[in-house]
């Protein structure tokens, strides 16, 4: 189908375990066993799964921030497996990421404006003074001010850092953001405000969302399509309603019985 | 009903910074068979007014005022060696991340016999059927006793962190966010077990939690904190049904539901400051 932006096609990635005794043998570990999946323009597809799922390496794994073991990554019509160098590097602008830990993922020693322009400096867009528009409208976007600019992370709370973060991302106009687990690190207060400047954002810029998760209520809140990840395997995929009413699954069935608070908070 | 737990106009401050209440002016009560939910957000004081019960607080920070009656007795006024002998024996503890608080060079049965050691005397034959009656109790295989914490997966440390904590037969568990390290699956299960446990032996639980969703499955009583302060208290249907303060309501309306049919709405400082002045 013509409007599938991103497309994941037999995805395969293995590890290798030290296994036996005295760690003296190896297993191959199937992070991705076979994984296809396809993100349409404008939606956002939800990556669900529990820890050690690979639902996080399918995320890497399309960015080719990790080296596949098979398959291919369609977008724009190129297959970015078979990409390198600059190649790969101009594609890169089109396809941002936004972390899980606000506190990890900025460099405490560079200013805000410097990190938010990084990405404009690299991918050479712009003289100075268009660069430093563009971080300024992107920050004021996010509800920073043109004065933070100057400021370093610590002197910001967590749910700023995260703004920080999706100005980062989005200051390159991509097409494509991962988010991986961008809210599990904050408070639900400062949660719900995240989730809905990235749903306004993703409107206002025409924005594909991978959204990596293990929060099956933020889920049901911000994806239009899930796919459920279970031990490497894409278990299931469809509309977040299908899945949630009626899973076909019987794991993904036990994942949503286990949400807190589901028929007590239900009413 | 006499309350088993009587924290009264508890009072945190920093040591060298008298006017800063952390936690002010917190009351409520625990009672034998109930689990109590103390919610809110980062920096609401939940775990230091837990910390506080258990005589744990840092050395930065000091107890300002306040009573904890526990059995009769306030434990405010003991000295490190008697509480020593209440916590552990008389009140069990278990914290958020099961890897941190168990030794990895040690056997989980030696662990789980250190409590039994100390408190109860117990040695022999009548300490290792003891651990592995514990296992047991906790949903894990008695020959486990000889594994050491990395061979367990997280859910499986977490009830070997139950064990420990129940070994002697508290009246009294302590749990400061026992599941929010773990997988939603295991979560539930660790969650079913404690309240098993507490009913069984007719515990009462004092349970930090920042998520709302836990505090539906688990809680008898909820107490909201918000800086510091208790704003709201009462049973869980009516504290989730009928909030009455402003920013529990408010709270609550920023929590996804499973359903996805409530928008998300978040905080409005603004309005809430006003609220609460008002």
């Amino acid at each position: 189908m013509s409007d599938i932006i991103l497309s994941g096609r037999n995805l395969s990635k293995f590890y290798k375990q030290r296994s036996g005794k005295l760690g003296l043998g190896t297993t191959l570990v199937k992070a991705l066993d076979n994984v296809s999946v396809d993100l349409r323009q404008g939606t956002t597809l939800a990556i669900v799964g529990e820890s050690g799922s690979g639902k996080s390496t399918l995320a890497r794994c399309l960015l080719q921030l990790q080296p596949l073991d098979g398959g291919e990554v369609i977008f724009q019509g190129e297959d970015l497996a078979g990409l390198s160098g600059a190649k790969l590097r101009a594609q890169r602008r089109y396809l941002q990421m936004v972390f899980q830990d606000p506190f990890a993922s900025l460099n405490p020693r560079m200013r805000i404006g410097e990190i938010v322009g990084e990405g404009l400096l690299i991918h050479q867009l712009g003289d100075a003074e268009e660069r430093r528009e563009r971080v300024v409208r992107m920050l004021t976007r996010v509800g920073l001010a043109e004065s933070d600019m100057a400021k370093y992370p610590h002197q910001f709370s967590g749910g700023q850092r995260q703004r920080i973060g999706i100005a980062r991302a989005l200051v390159l106009e991509p097409k494509v953001v991962v988010c991986d687990e961008p809210v599990s690190a904050l408070d639900v207060s400062i949660q719900a405000q995240i989730l809905l400047l990235l749903r306004e954002l993703q409107q206002e810029m025409a924005l594909s969302y991978l959204f990596i998760s293990h929060d099956l209520r933020v889920v049901r809140h911000i994806a239009d399509e899930v796919a459920v990840m279970h031990r490497g395997r894409l278990i299931e995929q469809g509309p977040v309603e299908r899945i949630y009413d009626t899973p076909s699954e019987e794991y993904t069935r036990n994942l949503l019985q286990s949400i807190p608070g589901r028929h007590a908070l239900a009413a | 009903m006499t309350a088993l737990l009587r924290i009264e106009g508890l009072t945190v401050t920093p040591v060298n910074a008298p006017d800063r209440r952390l936690v002010n002016n917190v009351s409520f009560t625990l009672e034998a068979g109930k689990t109590t939910c103390v919610v809110g957000e980062s920096g609401s004081g939940k775990s230091l007014t837990a910390l506080s019960v258990m005589g744990l607080l840092s050395s930065q920070l000091k107890l300002a005022q306040g009573r904890v009656i526990f059995q009769g007795r306030d434990l405010t006024v003991l000295d490190n060696e008697a509480m020593r002998q209440i916590r552990g024996q008389r009140i069990g503890m278990i914290f958020q991340e099961p890897m941190t608080s168990l030794n990895p060079v040690l056997t989980v049965g030696k662990q789980i016999g250190e409590t039994l050691i100390v408190h109860q005397g117990l040695k022999g034959q009548a300490l290792k059927a003891r651990i592995a009656a514990l296992l047991e109790q906790v949903g894990i295989p008695a020959s486990r006793a000889n594994s050491y914490p990395d061979e367990l997966s997280g859910g499986q440390r977490q009830r070997v962190m139950i064990a420990m904590s129940i070994a002697c037969e508290p009246a009294m568990l302590i749990a400061d966010e026992p599941t929010t390290a773990l997988d939603v699956t295991v979560q539930a299960q660790i969650l079913k077990l404690l309240s098993e446990l507490k009913t069984r032996m007719n515990m009462a639980m004092l349970f930090i939690t920042h998520d709302f969703g836990v505090v539906a499955d688990i809680a008898d009583d909820v107490v909201v904190m918000f800086r510091g302060e208790i704003v709201e208290a009462g049973p869980v249907a009516s504290v989730l049904q009928h909030p009455q303060h402003p920013y529990t309501r408010a709270l609550l309306d920023c929590v996804p539901d499973a359903d996805g049919k409530k928008p998300l709405k978040p905080i409005d400082y603004a309005w809430l400051n006003e609220e609460v002045a008002a």
